[in-house]
């Protein structure tokens, strides 16, 4: 298999990358790990006049950790997150080995899945839970869209086609909170699209009250969603037993999945209660053990 | 800024197991077949052709890729791997001999995409667990085996590299 014949670019900057994107508008595709791109080609789903490949483009593929936040250059692989730990970010080295296989970590990158734009991408769910924003930029301006805004629709984003996605941006939990995070994804065999993934994060205070809460869902409707009526219930509450059940139950009927060959809309609903319950219950044993140690 | 135009061939230059190899090819050729048709270099296997077998599995510049859904435009200027590189003057590389003596293969269509897989597995982590094995192999499938070799051959190789490093 081979895609329709494409004009093929490579610049060097990010001035020269923003100069061509203005040039070739909506006939140019930005081209960086090409897992989700290059095979839609090849099935010809995508046909792009011009290919504009950001791999030469220094400075996309860093990792800078301050106290505020957390800014993962676009072109960082999954493989990197998948390796480095960043302690007040686990849920996303929990996130990174459900992606696909090891060979298309090691060439799929953060910026590349989001802007993609697949409903059931893992990311897209995790970092929904973790209420990260993406910069966006082009020769005009640069604009910080917050996830929940930038997902549209089925493959689709907030992007202009003059737009480059260059950073995404996590904000740091709160400083006097531990922080957990757990990543489940119900998939049929490894590397395949998630029947439903469940990202579930929460920070505990000394006593167990949760400060602050998410909860990310892939393949359950059109974009990747945030359960934000069920992360919502946990606020300022211990994880007792009866709430984690009564959020899991919300975080079930948020979303609207569609019935296919990977499931029933009950059958997914089902799960995301069954990990949202499973997260929750994780999370509180995990901050029992660490609550205990410290005591 | 490197300019390709569509429907024309442009020049690739790869180092590929050592050897510097250039060919004229189209921006929308794959690296699978740029290796396989341009530089007639057959080891590398198209299996799925959709990303999910791993048997075109090559190392660019290390790191193991499936080169099905590389474009050679992107190989451009980079180190190249693939199962051919691994056979030296001594004979069979310690992965190649440990798949032939644990029978770690029977059409051998997967076989070029594991070696390649497993060689990275084995430099960054040269003494892995089963469990470890079984990971790293995820993204290459096999329809003949069940793995149960696979992975005794891949384990069974890591062992004899650690008793007889000069050979590596």
């Amino acid at each position: 298999m081979f895609p329709s014949a494409f004009s093929y670019v490579a610049p060097n900057t990010l001035d020269e990358t923003y100069e061509l994107l203005e040039q070739y508008g909506d006939d140019a595709k930005v081209l960086a790990g090409g897992q989700s791109l290059l095979p839609m080609m090849k099935l010809r789903l995508a046909a792009p006049g011009m290919l504009v490949d950001i791999g030469q483009v220094p400075h996309l593929a860093t990792q800078h950790e301050s106290p505020d936040a957390l800014r993962i250059g676009a072109l960082t692989r999954h493989a990197i997150l998948d390796s480095k730990q960043f302690d007040r970010y686990p849920l996303l080295s929990q996130t990174a080995p459900w992606i696909a296989d090891p060979l298309v970590r090691n060439r799929g990158t953060m910026g590349g899945s989001l802007a993609h734009a697949d409903p059931a991408a893992d990311w897209g769910a995790t970092l929904l839970a973790l209420k990260a924003s993406v910069q966006l930029a082009s020769h005009e301006r640069q604009r910080l869209v917050a996830l929940h805004d930038f997902f549209v629709d089925v493959y689709t984003t907030a992007l202009e086609p003059q737009e480059l996605l260059t950073e995404i941006i996590v904000p740091a939990p709160l400083a006097d909170s531990l922080v957990f995070g757990h990543y489940f994804k119900l998939e049929r065999k490894v590397g395949d699209f998630a029947v439903v993934g469940v990202a579930v994060t929460a920070s505990l205070t000394d006593d167990g009250t949760v400060s602050e809460a998410g909860i990310g869902l892939a393949a359950m409707g059109s974009i990747p969603l945030a359960a934000k009526k069920a992360a919502a219930l946990l606020i300022g509450h211990r994880l007792t037993p009866e709430l984690i059940k009564e959020v899991a139950q919300v975080a079930a009927q948020e979303g609207d999945p569609q019935s296919d060959r990977r499931g029933s809309e009950e059958y997914k609903r089902s799960m995301v209660r069954v990990y949202v319950q499973r997260g929750l219950a994780q999370i509180h044993q995990e901050w029992q053990v660490a609550n205990q140690s410290i005591a | 800024m490197e300019h390709r135009n569509a429907n024309e061939s442009s020049l690739v230059t790869v180092v590929i197991n050592g050897e510097t190899r250039q060919a004229m090819t189209e921006p929308r050729t794959l690296l699978a077949y740029f290796i396989r048709e341009n530089l007639g270099m057959t080891g590398t296997h198209v299996g799925c052709d959709t990303t999910s077998c791993g048997a075109c599995t090559v190392l660019m510049d290390g790191v193991p890729v499936k080169s099905c859904t590389v474009l050679a435009v992107q190989a451009d200027h980079h180190a190249l791997m693939t199962v051919e590189g691994l056979e030296s003057i001594g004979g069979l590389h310690p992965l190649q001999q440990a798949f032939w003596d644990n029978h770690g293969l029977q059409c051998g269509f997967c076989t070029p995409g594991m070696l390649m897989t497993s060689t990275a597995l084995l430099r960054d982590h040269p003494e892995p667990t089963e469990t470890e094995v079984r990971h790293a192999i995820s993204g290459n499938l096999c329809r003949c085996t069940g793995y149960v070799n696979i992975v005794k051959a891949i384990v069974n190789a890591s062992q004899k590299m650690a008793s007889e490093p000069a050979e590596v």
